[in-house]
């Protein structure tokens, strides 16, 4: 059953996907609409298949990769309805629904049962769960912050074409990656705290300075100056808006470093 | 019955001959009495603006009615001859008199497409019209359909979205730098006329404050007051310049007021908040190398000209889909005008009292099967000669005022009473009854969604 509606949510992202991209092409703002349905669509099926697989899941206490990137995805989805229902944005679909449905296909590409970190500690899940809510913050930020630089670009350029008409007003955008960033760093932080409390359990050390760890501390003490910047010296606007996107590179290397790890805990 | 219409518009006739025709507001009413006195016109609706004058009418003969028509025109301007107008005019009848007002209310006719000023005008022709009783039910019904098409077409498509006028493409540029403009704060430098126009156009949408520098300060004092806005010293205003998130320029200085260190300083100043500068002004004002500056956006009058070219290419696309609406809308309103005819509603009526005779005889010759065939001959009689009766005086009035000017309302009255129209004609009649409520009173939220520009250019009719 899961794996059903997880391959029908797959096969919904992507014909949404299909059609946002159009979407952007075209001068037309039909295209919104059907794009909009498929991935309410997607995301009912989405939401079913992990429901399904939480309550069959043999071990909750610690999601898998598969898990945590699928989640990743629903939030992405989820986030993006409730902005697209508040402020009627289409174009944050083009951007969003793509980035979704790449960390979906990701997620396929995993072997089920890679787990994110040896079952060691039974609330390891509020551990993954924070850190993904946190990702799916800086996730935003980066995706309002594209669109700020390409908005940005065109405005300097004085470029007026379809895309000029259809990305919104650059203090949305802006405003957008602010709140992004308000909203996923105190999360980021909470889950780098529960990983670290887990693994002084584990290894009787809170930190013990291994890639994935490294590439988190890294993370979060950029989003923390980035934060910080913005709140004293002024870093919105462009600027903001490149370093959430540098930011965000910071995020997945350090996922694809957590990822490559558990490959080698596994071999 | 036949719908016409005779006119001129921008399209056919030069100013000299518009303005001698047109028709002021507080003559209209006499001016419709005139018309519906000529014989054989029934039905009038004069549409006088400074781009066109029309008369749409309902007549009993197509030439006839031109001719009356004309000769109406003529009489409105003692200096003018029926001979001197004709090549001006044009007429059309049917479906080409009914198309043609709706392109002209959907504003596909006018001279700037998409403008929203014509349906207001139409609105108001068609209210006067209604004062003095000059409109009947065809009228009532085309001219109501029109209006409604060009509320379709404004809401269906984009073709009154775009600025077309280099001011108001200042404030559509505005709003992709700022979502909200509630809380900004605009600086005018100089008093250039287009500068103060695109002033009024943020103040219309909103704008929190207003600034106001130049070089005489007596000038700025009176502008402030006309705006509700701040004067500002003019050797100040660069230290102004942190506070405005938009700088309007347009003065008649011969060279460059503010360089791109003045707009990176107040850049910096804002705590990297966007900036958005406007140079209306020939020479130019501003330094175009503040294009270096982050942050800050600077568009001069080509760029904001460029904008509108697009956006009339853009408006004449949209007009393509409009146009086509009006083709639909033409088929179906032309299907209600024959529903009109008189030999139709008597075929429907006499079908639609059979059906509902032979439904309830055979209700109740199902309940009386001990009956003889006689008696069962009796009953359906008298079933028949009870319908017969109650529809015999319909029909003789319907044949008797074929030709009166009331007859398409005794059609239209039939057709509602004995309910002669399909499920669909008759939501669309509902539509109808529900604008005729909103037209009753005019609703303020739309006047509300009236674009902006149209409210701050002087009313050109």
């Amino acid at each position: 059953m899961a794996s059903v509606c997880f391959m029908i949510t797959m096969a919904l992202y992507f014909v949404a996907t299909v059609s946002f991209l159009t979407y952007l092409l075209r001068r037309s703002d039909a295209l919104s609409k059907v794009s909009l349905w498929v991935t309410a669509a997607g995301f009912a099926f989405h939401t079913i298949a992990l429901v399904a697989r939480m309550a069959t899941a043999s071990s909750p206490a610690t999601p898998s990769f598969y898990e945590a990137l699928s989640f990743f995805s629903w939030m992405m989805i989820l986030v993006f309805l409730v902005v697209e229902f508040r402020h009627r944005i289409h174009v944050l679909g083009s951007f969003m629904v793509p980035l979704a449905l790449v960390s979906l296909v990701s997620a396929a590409a995993l072997p089920e049962t890679v787990p994110t970190l040896k079952p060691v500690f039974k609330t390891l899940w509020v551990h993954v769960t924070l850190s993904m809510l946190g990702t799916v913050g800086f996730a935003v930020a980066f995706v309002a912050g594209v669109m700020y630089l390409i908005q940005d670009r065109l405005l300097k350029s004085k470029r007026f074409n379809v895309l000029y008409s259809k990305l919104p007003a650059l203090d949305f955008l802006d405003h957008l990656n602010q709140q992004s960033i308000i909203l996923g760093f105190p999360l980021l932080t909470l889950g780098i705290v529960t990983g670290a409390i887990s693994a002084e359990f584990d290894r009787g050390s809170y930190v013990s300075w291994n890639p994935e760890q490294t590439g988190a501390l890294i993370t979060w003490l950029f989003y923390f100056f980035v934060l910080l910047g913005r709140l004293t010296v002024g870093w919105r606007a462009k600027r903001a808006a490149y370093l959430t996107v540098v930011g965000f590179a910071c995020v997945i290397l350090t996922l694809v470093g957590v990822v490559l790890k558990s490959h080698g805990a596994l071999s | 019955m036949h719908v016409i219409v005779v006119g001129l518009s921008h399209k056919t006739a030069p100013v000299e001959v518009r303005e001698k025709l047109a028709v002021p507001e507080s003559r209209l009413g006499e001016a419709l009495g005139r018309l519906c006195s000529y014989s054989g016109v029934k039905e009038g609706v004069l549409l006088s603006t400074c781009n066109r004058v029309e008369v749409y009418s309902v007549v009993e003969d197509v030439e006839e009615g031109y001719a009356r028509i004309q000769e109406f025109l003529a009489d409105t301007h003692l200096s003018l001859s029926s001979e001197q107008l004709t090549p001006h005019l044009y007429w059309h009848t049917g479906d080409r008199a009914i198309a043609h007002l709706f392109r002209v209310a959907a504003s596909l006719d006018s001279m700037i497409i998409g403008e929203s000023q014509i349906l207001g005008q139409l609105k108001n022709a068609f209210e006067v019209a209604l004062a003095h009783k000059t409109t009947g039910v065809i009228m009532n019904k085309v001219v109501k359909k029109a209006i409604s098409v060009a509320k379709r077409v404004r809401t269906e498509t984009k073709i009154s979205e775009m600025a077309v006028s280099v001011s108001y493409a200042a404030v559509e540029l505005a709003k992709k730098i700022f979502s909200n403009l509630d809380e900004k704060t605009v600086l005018l430098v100089g008093a250039g006329e287009m500068a103060k126009l695109a002033a009024r156009h943020l103040i219309a949408q909103g704008v929190h404050q207003v600034r106001i520098t130049t070089r005489t300060p007596q000038h700025a004092i009176d502008l402030a007051e006309q705006f509700g806005g701040m004067p500002v010293p003019f050797d100040q205003f660069k230290d102004e310049m942190a506070a405005a998130d938009i700088v309007l320029v347009s003065t008649g200085a011969a060279h460059y007021l503010i360089g791109a260190e003045d707009v990176q300083r107040a850049v910096d100043k804002r705590g990297n908040r966007p900036m958005f500068l406007i140079d209306i002004s020939v020479p130019r004002n501003i330094d175009p190398a503040v294009r270096h500056v982050d942050n800050a956006f600077l568009f001069d009058i080509d760029d904001l000209k460029q904008r509108v070219e697009q956006n009339r290419a853009e408006r004449l696309q949209e007009a393509e889909k409009a146009e086509r609406m009006v083709v639909e809308e033409v088929g179906a309103t032309l299907e209600w005008m024959k529903a009109l005819e008189v030999t139709p509603t008597i075929v429907a009526l006499r079908s639609r009292v059979d059906e509902i005779k032979q439904v309830e005889v055979e209700k109740v010759m199902s309940r009386l099967a001990h009956l003889s065939q006689q008696d069962r001959e009796l009953v359906e009689g008298m079933a028949s000669s009870i319908v017969n009766k109650l529809i015999h005086r319909t029909m003789v009035t319907l044949k008797a005022e074929v030709n009166s000017s009331n007859g398409p309302a005794f059609v239209e009255a039939a057709r509602r009473f004995f309910h002669l129209d399909q499920s669909s004609t008759h939501s669309s009649e509902e539509e109808d009854r529900e604008s005729r409520l909103r037209y009753l009173s005019p609703d303020p939220v739309e006047s509300a969604h009236e674009e902006p520009e149209a409210s701050v250019r002087k009313r050109a009719g």
